[in-house]
């Protein structure tokens, strides 16, 4: 009367790509319940956005140097006595104008942070999936060199390279090997645990038979790495980015503070509040009031976005 | 058992290594040893002479294995800039390291602990989402930030503690230390608040997180199912649980505080072994710089034995079965 | 002050519903269902994944993890209500009145601390009994489910045990305060088939030895058949059939038990296809109108659909199903 049952056979397919889960009303609902997320979100865009047109919509150019007057150095905020209405939060030592001195800063410690992320993403998620994927020696040298990082904190790695580059070069560097070889030294710092989380995920993939299936069809491997492997292990990534951006930013600022980060020609966030530290005492409050506001805001915004990124990406936790 | 305490010492041995070899490549041949102390007149027999005299002409595994001898003496060579013997001049300066950060991982761990184990256990309670914004304020300021803030507040503007220095010290013979005078101590609280606060938020949040995984697990619902009381149930089977991997991250934390303390010590100008590495950054002294590479290297590698050695102690699954 | 024995069932649960809320609105989970276990008696519940029985027994020792929560019916212990306690009421209960037996024994127990710690303390909590006492009572608790050496035995951690011996230890637990009501939930179904069985001997033999009800959750038939005294079969949340155990296996009177019988391979009997049920049981949010399972029912006809059936003599049993009402079962002889 009915036909030959057919035995199904548990096939372990593929999930579906974290992409397309993420778009889906889950996680966007998520986002729209907690207002404090979406605030955080609207920060950060703002600061984006600031970084991205600083040049239109500062009022001044700071590091023009034709606009920039001795005889406007130090003046308070403009709401404050003495303050100068054309310079809305004052002026540092040098005269420039505080307010565009914060966007091409914060334009500077964007580039920067996003630039040692994407790089300490790529050179982890790299290392992550050959170290997961191939296994063998390869896995094991990757994974003794990860653990000999680990044992050190991020800043004392990012000091080191930066000593180290900088006396190979020389200090005839100009700006723009400065900014390399900050973002080298950032992003050296941070690979380690985008590899250790890539190759967790890949050794779980790698047993899985729609692998095994690719590799049948002969698939190179680099191709199953790149187009089946890779989709599913991008959502930890994403999470460990975004934390990872907060703690780049700040990487930079107290490198910069510490007079190893950008050069000191073009002010970061870091650089900025370096200089007002030596005004304080005297009573130029504003010069690291402002700047220091301005990192701390973007910092805990990236923050929130993080900590929300992973709670809404994290299925246990439903 | 001692299996294990046997890999743990290897893996430390190679780590120690490893650092050794990177610690020597940067001494010996970033920059050149010779032009570092000797002046512009000198004829390049002299410096010829001198290169042999140092032993600068000798193959690299004998070089490095002399590096290795003399490091393992306390001998790491002379400053570029200020041409004094760079073991002396960290040891003079490491009391005051190790002081601000030993102070600041009790700060961390006494305060961070309880906020973590009070916000896992009473996660809705309005005291638990205030510690925990706080927590999220403290991870974001960067620590100079924070520094700068305290200085602003205690130092400037209400003149309750000074804001640079070490303040009275007393010599105890192998060791200098601030905390037995009252300026000393003074001199203390705001340096080693700012190097706890990130590490304290970081402890709260970690132990909040284990905790809040292990009121997840299976025994803890068939503590209940049991009829346990909370009080054992929370205190006596989910913080034992949690505390496990935390003694872990905090012993990593400890190194961390090391590390951080170059930019405390930057910020309140306190006389310690960061602030003459930063310095040794700046101007590509490289012997401080490798020497303070190994030194740090070598208390990573002790910190993290120690911690391993404390987890198999506590974590009766690592030992050997019957 | 106890009496010396009660009449009435141990466990009455009537019209239990259990939801969930959720941002799509409110799921039902366990809909509508009740039964009663008597004294000493084995109930089995038996179902496919998802049908609600965990949850029907987290609901009675009132361990539901939010967002579920009781949304109506009554639970009574010995005819007292027990499901509108308070928090401190129901832990009271757990344990010395109503015991538990998780599915996994690797997690059950906590790997830090002996398995001796972990059974005196569940005795002194519910007993009142010095530490010595406590002790000999936990050693003579492992001998009686035959954990070999008790008294060495008492203190090794949980993964110095095999999975078999930890879950007599899981069992030892669950009635060391001599429960009316021990609740297992999947007792066998992590363990190894060649201990399953021992396991549920050991569990059978220390209930009827300690005079405790059993309410035995399990997708297992087989253990059902073996060990149960009434079984009751739980499809979509809500019960299919309940009845004699050797009834409800032999003469199924529910279209789903029936499908459930058939597709179980027997030894012996002629070979024969396995009958499989076409579909697959509804999600919590599609449940089908009228009678959960008439999209998959041979039998289904126009009543079906329409109106949700009530449980209905049937032979030895009751069974949710409109062919057994007396109309039609006088039309369809």
């Amino acid at each position: 009367m009915s036909k030959a049952p057919l035995l199904s056979t548990t096939e372990q397919s593929p999930p579906p790509g974290l992409l397309a889960r993420a778009f889906d009303s889950d996680l966007a609902y998520s986002f729209l319940r907690s207002p404090i997320t979406m605030a955080a979100a609207a920060v950060v865009l703002l600061f984006a956005l600031i970084a991205l047109f600083a040049p239109w919509v500062s009022p001044r150019n700071p590091f023009d140097l034709a606009t920039v007057s001795l005889l406007d150095s130090l003046l308070p905020p403009s709401w404050a006595e003495g303050g100068d209405a054309r310079f809305l939060l004052g002026t540092d030592d040098q005269g420039r104008d505080l307010l565009s001195a914060i966007f091409y800063g914060t334009r500077i410690s964007l580039v920067v942070g996003l630039a040692s992320v994407a790089f300490a993403a790529l050179l982890g998620i790299s290392l992550g999936l050959l170290s997961g994927y191939l296994g063998g020696t390869l896995d094991a040298v990757i994974m003794r060199i990860a653990d000999v990082q680990l044992t050190f904190p991020a800043i004392l790695i990012a000091l080191l390279i930066d000593g180290v580059v900088t006396a190979l070069i020389g200090s005839q560097g100009d700006a723009d090997t400065a900014y390399f070889v900050l973002i080298l030294s950032i992003g050296l710092s941070f690979w380690v645990q985008y590899a250790r989380t890539v190759r967790g995920s890949t050794m779980v993939e790698k047993s899985k038979e729609y692998v095994q299936a690719a590799r049948l069809m002969g698939l190179s491997s680099f191709t199953i790495m790149r187009r089946h492997i890779l989709p599913n292990v991008m959502g930890p990534v994403l999470v460990i980015a975004t934390i990872n951006l907060a703690l780049a930013i700040i990487l930079e600022a107290t490198l910069s503070f510490l007079g190893v980060g950008v050069p000191p020609t073009e002010p970061s966030l870091g650089t900025l509040i370096r200089v007002g530290n030596d005004f304080l005492f005297s009573g130029e409050w504003w010069i690291t009031f402002f700047p220091g506001l301005a990192l701390a805001l973007l910092a805990l915004a990236v923050n929130l976005l993080g900590d929300w990124l992973r709670d809404a990406l994290n299925p246990k936790l439903r | 058992m001692l299996a294990f305490v046997v890999r743990r010492f290897l893996q430390a041995a190679l780590v120690m290594l490893v650092v050794g070899v990177i610690a020597f490549f940067m001494f010996r041949y970033i920059g050149d040893p010779v032009n570092q102390m000797v002046g512009v007149e000198t004829s390049p027999e002299q410096r010829a002479a001198l290169r042999e005299r140092l032993g600068l002409n000798d193959s690299a595994m004998a070089q490095f294995l002399r590096f290795g001898w003399n490091a393992v003496q306390f001998d790491f060579g002379i400053s570029y800039q200020f041409k004094q013997p760079v073991a002396d001049m960290i040891l003079a300066r490491l009391p005051a390291t190790l002081e601000l950060s030993i102070v600041s991982a009790l700060i961390a761990l006494a305060v961070g602990i309880p906020m973590g184990v009070f916000t896992g256990l009473k996660r809705h309670a309005l005291t638990s989402k205030l510690f925990l914004t706080i927590s999220l304020i403290g991870v974001s300021l960067p620590t100079f930030l924070i520094g700068i803030l305290l200085i602003y507040i205690f130092a400037v503007e209400l003149k309750w503690l000074p804001s640079f220095g070490r303040g009275e010290t007393v010599d105890l013979g192998f060791w200098r230390t601030g905390l037995l005078t009252r300026s000393g101590l003074e001199a203390i609280i705001l340096p080693s608040i700012t190097l706890a606060l990130f590490q304290l938020t970081l402890i709260m949040r970690l132990v909040r997180a284990e905790m809040l995984e292990v009121l997840r697990t299976d025994f803890i619902k068939f503590a209940r199912a049991r009829g346990l009381t909370n009080r054992v149930v929370n205190y006596g089977h989910a913080l034992k649980n949690t505390l496990v991997p935390v003694i872990t991250i905090t012993g990593l934390q400890l190194g961390s505080i090391i590390a951080f303390a170059i930019i405390t010590e930057t910020v309140f100008q306190w006389p310690g072994m960061g602030l003459l590495f930063l310095q040794s950054v700046q101007n590509v002294d490289i012997p401080i710089m490798s020497a303070y590479l190994l030194l740090i290297a070598f208390l990573f590698v002790s910190i993290n034995l120690v911690v391993d050695l404390l987890y198999y102690a506590v974590d009766p699954r690592l030992r050997v079965q019957r | 002050m106890a009496p010396a024995k009660k009449s009435g069932p141990v466990l009455e649960v009537k019209n239990l519903r259990v939801a969930f809320a959720t941002r799509r609105g409110m799921l039902v989970a366990v809909d509508d269902v009740s039964f009663a276990i008597g004294e000493g008696e084995v109930l089995g519940v038996v179902g496919e994944s998802g049908a609600g029985k965990s949850l029907t027994g987290q609901a009675i020792i009132g361990l539901l993890e939010p967002p579920g929560h009781i949304a109506g019916g009554e639970i009574r212990l010995d005819g007292s209500r027990i499901d509108n306690l308070p928090y401190e009421g129901l832990r009271r209960i757990r344990g010395k009145e109503i015991g538990m037996v998780f599915q996994d024994p690797l997690t059950s127990l906590n790997p830090l601390y002996t398995i001796g710690r972990q059974l005196i303390e569940t005795i002194r909590t519910h007993l009142a009994l010095s530490p010595a006492a406590a002790r000999k009572r936990a050693i003579d608790l492992l001998a009686e489910v035959g954990i070999p050496s008790p008294a060495r035995r008492i203190e090794h951690y949980p993964h110095q045990l095999s999975g078999g011996l930890r879950q007599r230890v899981v069992i030892a637990l669950a009635l060391c305060a001599n429960p009316r009501l021990v609740i297992a939930d999947e007792p066998t179904t992590a363990l190894d088939v060649s201990i399953q069985a021992q396991i549920i001997a050991v569990l059978k033999k220390l209930c009827r030895e300690h005079g405790a009800a059993v309410m035995l959750i399990t997708h297992d038939m087989g253990v059902i058949a073996e060990t149960a005294d009434r079984v009751a079969v739980m499809y979509a949340g809500r019960l299919a059939e309940i009845g004699p155990v050797r009834d409800v296996v032999q003469r199924p009177q529910h279209p789903y038990t029936r499908g459930l019988m058939g597709s179980i391979p027997k030894l012996g009997a002629r070979t024969r296809r396995l009958t499989q049920i076409e579909g697959s049981m509804p999600r919590l949010n599609a449940i089908p109108s009228g009678c959960a399972f008439h999209p998959r029912c041979p039998q289904a006809f126009e009543r079906c659909p329409r109106e949700r059936p009530e449980l209905l003599p049937a032979g030895a049993s009751l069974a949710a199903c409109w062919l057994h009402a007396p109309a039609e079962a006088a039309g369809l002889g």
